[in-house]
């Protein structure tokens, strides 16, 4: 069986991006298990809602350690609409090419990066509660801070 | 450094047998089946390497015939048995752990009708002669069981498995193309029937391999034409292929001594430091019942493809059973076979030992297998 990797896909295996965990992700998933011998955990970090930072784990082959370690590379910095919509095809192509069996692991990391994107997303739901909106604390904050400041304006014209 | 720890896969040519080799490309060049000159002189070297063949493997030379590889025998033996002796019944057995082209005809038979069962192995990677007792009956044709599993080394009780044999009336083959030379194979005392060999996993010549086949045993030719082989397997007689083959024969039965102690040593030497050296390891299947040249480990927390890779970029060969590394995606069934757990089946690496090994490999190679294990280890999710 041809095992050709190209020299790209070689480097990112011998040396990938992105490797490790982000303590305290904003989204997190894991893709695939050690039965199927090949699994991927995503950690996402998000501000301004773009991809600050992006790490990964694998337990995988070659093909699954470099296909990740690619496409967090090319999503570091990209809107999650962006992200989200990046394509197994351009991971592939971005390494020059994958051996024919190997190339479900391009959508493997694509399909776990949107699962955690998902998981992101989830846990931005603004929940109404009798007229009383729930948002996430920063938000809160400058909601606050505005109020106060309309207070003030309007306690001055009284 | 270079170091080749895949001897199960392959071996080196060794350089003698070369030698023996280029006359038959260069002068002795006649067609074994013609009748000049240099045809018959062709033709009664023939003979002697079918009788090196036979002495050495305690047969007879007339049952030796001289095919391209293993596969090619196994396939003869397996579908010729079993289509030429439907009078004898209509089962077949192989064991749980037979090489793909064993496994494979024995499946291509089942669609065709015939009844096939899979004898399987316990956690060391044993067929035990209950097992075979179990799934025997009188319309058995045949049992085939290899005397040494490719990828955990495990070795066959063959005289015990081919009595069972016998007393059902069904024919006994033993692939034993990993049995050489860990093996002494006494065809007779044994109770063989039939057996499979090839030439390049002794460190002779790839396409060359050799189906012995006991007389009086009827079997359907697998290629026909020019009537070579008495029938039985038609096509030009590959003589630097067969005269290369019988000499690395002769040559791994004569050193057979010295070559066993030392890769035993090196062998155990290589285990006991991995085990010192790295955490989380484990061998697969049983270490006395096991050929002195196999290793076959679990690391866990990690990739056998992986692993691979990460040794094969710092020079080392290895083998692994990941389902990432087959063709069909699915791991090893001869780990599956001796009840490896499932979350384990894709963490597994063959080392195979050979001639050319020495210890300053063995120690490159745990070195740099300490640092692969450390590396990949450090960031995979599973803690």
């Amino acid at each position: 069986m041809a095992l050709n990797y190209t020299k790209k896909t070689i480097n990112h295996f011998l040396k990938p991006q992105n490797i490790g965990e982000i303590k305290k992700p904003d989204g997190y998933a894991q893709i695939g298990n050690m039965v199927c011998g090949d699994q991927l955990d995503f950690f996402l970090k998000v501000q301004n809602g773009k991809i600050k930072d992006v790490k990964f784990l694998s337990f995988g082959c070659a093909s699954n350690i470099a296909t990740a370690s690619i496409l967090t590379e090319k999503v570091k910095g990209m809107t999650i609409a962006e992200a989200k919509k990046y394509k197994w095809e351009k991971v592939v192509s971005e390494l020059g090419g994958l051996p024919s069996q190997k190339i479900h692991c391009s959508v493997m990391a694509v399909q776990g990066l949107k699962k955690a994107i998902n998981d992101y997303e989830s846990r931005q739901v603004i929940e109404p509660t009798f007229g009383k909106k729930t948002v996430n604390a920063k938000k809160a904050v400058a909601i606050k801070k505005k109020s106060a400041v309309a207070a003030k304006k309007t306690s001055l014209k009284k | 450094m270079k170091v080749y720890l895949d001897n199960a896969a392959t071996t080196r040519l060794d350089p003698r047998v070369l030698a023996k080799m280029k006359p038959y490309f260069t002068e002795k060049y006649g067609n074994a089946s013609s009748i000049h000159a240099m045809g018959q002189s062709a033709f009664l070297d023939l003979q002697s390497a079918k009788e090196k063949v036979a002495t050495i493997l305690g047969g007879e030379a007339e049952s030796v015939i001289f095919t391209s590889c293993a596969s090619e025998s196994n396939n003869l033996i397996i579908k010729g048995v079993a289509l030429a002796n439907q009078d004898r019944g209509n089962k077949i057995i192989v064991s749980s752990i037979e090489h793909p082209c064993v496994r494979e005809s024995a499946n291509e038979l089942a669609r065709a009708g015939f009844k096939v069962e899979f004898v399987p192995v316990n956690s060391d990677g044993i067929v035990t002669p209950e097992a075979l007792r179990k799934v025997i009956d009188k319309e058995t044709i045949l049992v085939s069981i290899m005397a040494v599993n490719n990828e955990i080394g495990t070795v066959q009780d063959i005289a015990a498995l081919a009595k069972i044999a016998h007393e059902n009336e069904a024919y006994f083959h033993s692939d034993i193309v990993q049995a050489i030379p860990y093996l002494k194979i006494d065809i007779k005392k044994m109770g063989i029937d039939m057996l499979s060999l090839s030439g390049h996993k002794f460190n002779g010549p790839k396409g060359v391999g050799v189906a012995y086949i006991a007389k009086g045993i009827k079997v359907k030719p697998l290629i026909i034409g020019g009537g070579q082989e008495n029938g039985m397997r038609s096509g030009t007689y590959n003589m630097p292929g067969i005269m290369g083959l019988a000499y690395a024969l002769e040559l791994a039965y004569k050193e057979r001594d010295s070559y066993l102690k030392n890769v035993k040593n090196l062998r155990d030497y290589f285990w006991q430091n991995i085990k010192k050296e790295i955490k989380g390891v484990k061998l697969n299947g049983s270490l006395t019942k096991r050929v002195p040249a196999n290793l076959n480990i679990m690391f866990g927390s990690i990739e056998g493809e992986a692993i691979l890779m990460d040794l094969s970029f710092k020079g080392i060969c290895v083998s692994t059973g990941s389902a990432c590394s087959a063709t069909d995606l699915r791991s090893s069934y001869v780990l599956r076979a001796i009840g490896l757990d499932k979350n384990n089946l894709n963490s597994n690496i063959r080392f195979s030992l050979g001639r050319f090994n020495n210890k300053k490999e063995i120690d490159y190679t745990i070195k740099c297998l300490k640092d692969t294990v450390k590396r990949l280890r450090s960031f995979s999710p599973i803690k």
